[in-house]
């Protein structure tokens, strides 16, 4: 319970004591001091009627103890130059909501991406430094002293704790959103399925922020439709395939919410690469999927992101519409041979074209270099089935 | 808030230059002095003319050229005098080296 409190305030505070103090370290070390005092204080008392202005305003008392102690330290050396902090009370005043600015501050391109995603869970995710590490598989020392360096830069280079100029926005919202993405695909990609759950707590928050922003939404549509998916994806341990999976499995409730915030998206009027790549989640949880439309859809991300990967999802479409054949030439124009769907694609349309030989090399190199045990099942089966025939569904 | 704007230039952006357009990019160099965000800034003569010092086993050691022999070359700076990082970016990204092939390190400067 109280636990639960912590995990939705802390975000508040530690943004709202950022915005207070403008460092970094002095915010995060008073919100986990006003954090300790509640957690003792209110197991005791039971929390108070507004929690979040509680734990700012004792946040904001410790912190000024500490800039006064740092003061008073300074000021025999002659360094600091800051006006005299005053203590602040509670006056029933409404505290700003400054986690708009946060998101920006932890996301800002002059940080290391690994940096902006490991800050962004730390500051508005409230995770803790050794969650965080091992949601990212490496060592808790190793995540510290990867947020300590940020936190660092943010502090000597003046990182701002601001929301972007109109002009700059639109730059600055594509790193959030792909910081969030990065997120949620490092909790798909596995079962770390609390990464993902997280990645869409995160961009609710931010789309209750910015609520005209037709990308944020898109964002939050694409996430839950794939999201809707996570019971269906994997079954024995083995990943299956969007065509063969029981779709009774699939939440149907996070199907409905992505279809409505595409639909919000598309009204307002949204086009950039998160609302066509919903579009084709949305596609994709239709019984009949309209292969010509993800095609197009596809299309128009390619024309949007110049990715690859995009052209070789775009095959796949292509050899619904198309055929094998046609798909093969466009996916063997590819230059992707270390990425291990480009030889799972291949080997699949070499598959159904009949070339046995072909297929089975192309499971060898994908098989090579998959990472995760659930993909490695599915393509070993696939490779045992090229010898004997597939085996009826049990 | 004090930065260094260090630029790096890729000096065949220049070879195919006339000497019009040569003056009309020093003249951009000029005018970004204007801004009153720009409190300084030098800029050096080609890396041809650049010698360089170190100690080898105790010898002092002096050799001609450059401390590293790399494509782009250190070509001047400017110090700007900034609220934030963002607005120290905003005078890197009109510095004419950014458009033609080379880059600008931003630093902040230590503070006494």
């Amino acid at each position: 319970m109280l636990e639960e409190v912590f995990r939705e305030q802390w975000a508040r505070v530690f943004a709202s004591l950022v915005g207070y103090t403008g460092d970094v370290d002095v915010a995060e070390e008073a919100a986990q001091e006003a954090f300790a005092v509640a957690a003792e204080r209110w197991s005791r008392e039971g929390p108070p009627d507004d929690p979040g202005a509680w734990l700012v305003v004792t946040g904001r008392n410790r912190a000024i103890d500490r800039l006064r102690r740092e003061r008073a330290h300074a000021q025999k050396i002659r360094l600091l130059d800051r006006p005299e902090p005053v203590e602040v009370t509670m006056d029933g005043t409404t505290i700003p909501d400054e986690r708009l600015e946060l998101f920006f501050m932890c996301c800002h391109p002059a940080l290391a991406a690994e940096a902006q995603v490991a800050l962004t869970l730390r500051a508005l995710g409230g995770l803790s430094t050794a969650e965080i590490a091992r949601a990212f598989l490496v060592g808790e020392e190793t995540m510290k002293r990867r947020l300590s360096r940020a936190r660092a830069k943010i502090r000597a280079a003046v990182i701002p704790f601001a929301v972007p100029r109109r002009e700059a926005l639109p730059a600055r919202l594509g790193a959030v959103l792909a910081v969030l993405y990065l997120i949620f695909n490092q909790g798909y990609g596995d079962a770390r399925a609390g990464l993902a759950a997280e990645a869409i707590r995160l961009c609710r928050v931010l789309l209750g922020l910015m609520p005209a922003e037709p990308e944020v939404a898109a964002l939050l549509a694409l996430m839950l439709l794939h999201d809707s998916r996570r019971a269906a994806r994997v079954r024995d341990g083995e990943i299956v395939p969007l065509a063969e999976q029981d779709r009774g499995l699939w939440d149907t409730a996070q199907i409905r919410e992505g279809l409505g915030l595409l639909d919000r998206a598309l009204a307002r009027g949204g086009g950039g690469a998160y609302t066509v790549q919903a579009a084709i989640a949305a596609h994709q949880a239709e019984e009949r999927i309209d292969w010509p439309a993800v095609a197009a859809l596809y299309d128009r991300l390619g024309e949007l992101t110049g990715s690859p990967v995009v052209a070789l999802n775009r095959a796949v479409a292509v050899a619904e519409t198309e055929g094998p054949q046609a798909a093969l030439a466009l996916v063997d124009a590819l230059d992707l041979d270390g990425y291990r769907y480009f030889h799972s694609t291949r080997a699949e349309l070499l598959r159904r074209l009949g070339d046995v030989e072909g297929a089975r090399a192309a499971y060898d190199r994908a098989l090579g270099l998959t990472v995760t045990e659930a993909e490695r099942r599915f393509l070993a089966r696939r490779l045992r089935e090229l010898r004997t025939g597939p085996q009826a569904p049990g | 808030m004090r930065y260094a704007l260090l630029i790096n230039l890729l000096p065949e952006s220049y070879a195919g230059l006339g000497e019009e357009e040569i003056a009309a990019v020093n003249a951009e160099y000029i005018a970004l002095r204007a801004d009153e965000r720009v409190i300084g800034g030098e800029q050096l003569q080609p890396a041809e003319t650049a010698t360089t010092v170190r100690s080898a086993g105790g010898e002092l050691l002096v050799t001609d050229g450059p401390f590293a022999d790399t494509k782009e070359v250190f070509g001047g700076f400017f110090i700007v005098e900034a609220a934030d990082l963002d607005a120290a970016l905003e005078v890197a990204a009109r510095v004419p080296a950014v458009r033609m092939g080379g880059s600008v390190e931003v630093r902040p400067l230590v503070e006494f």
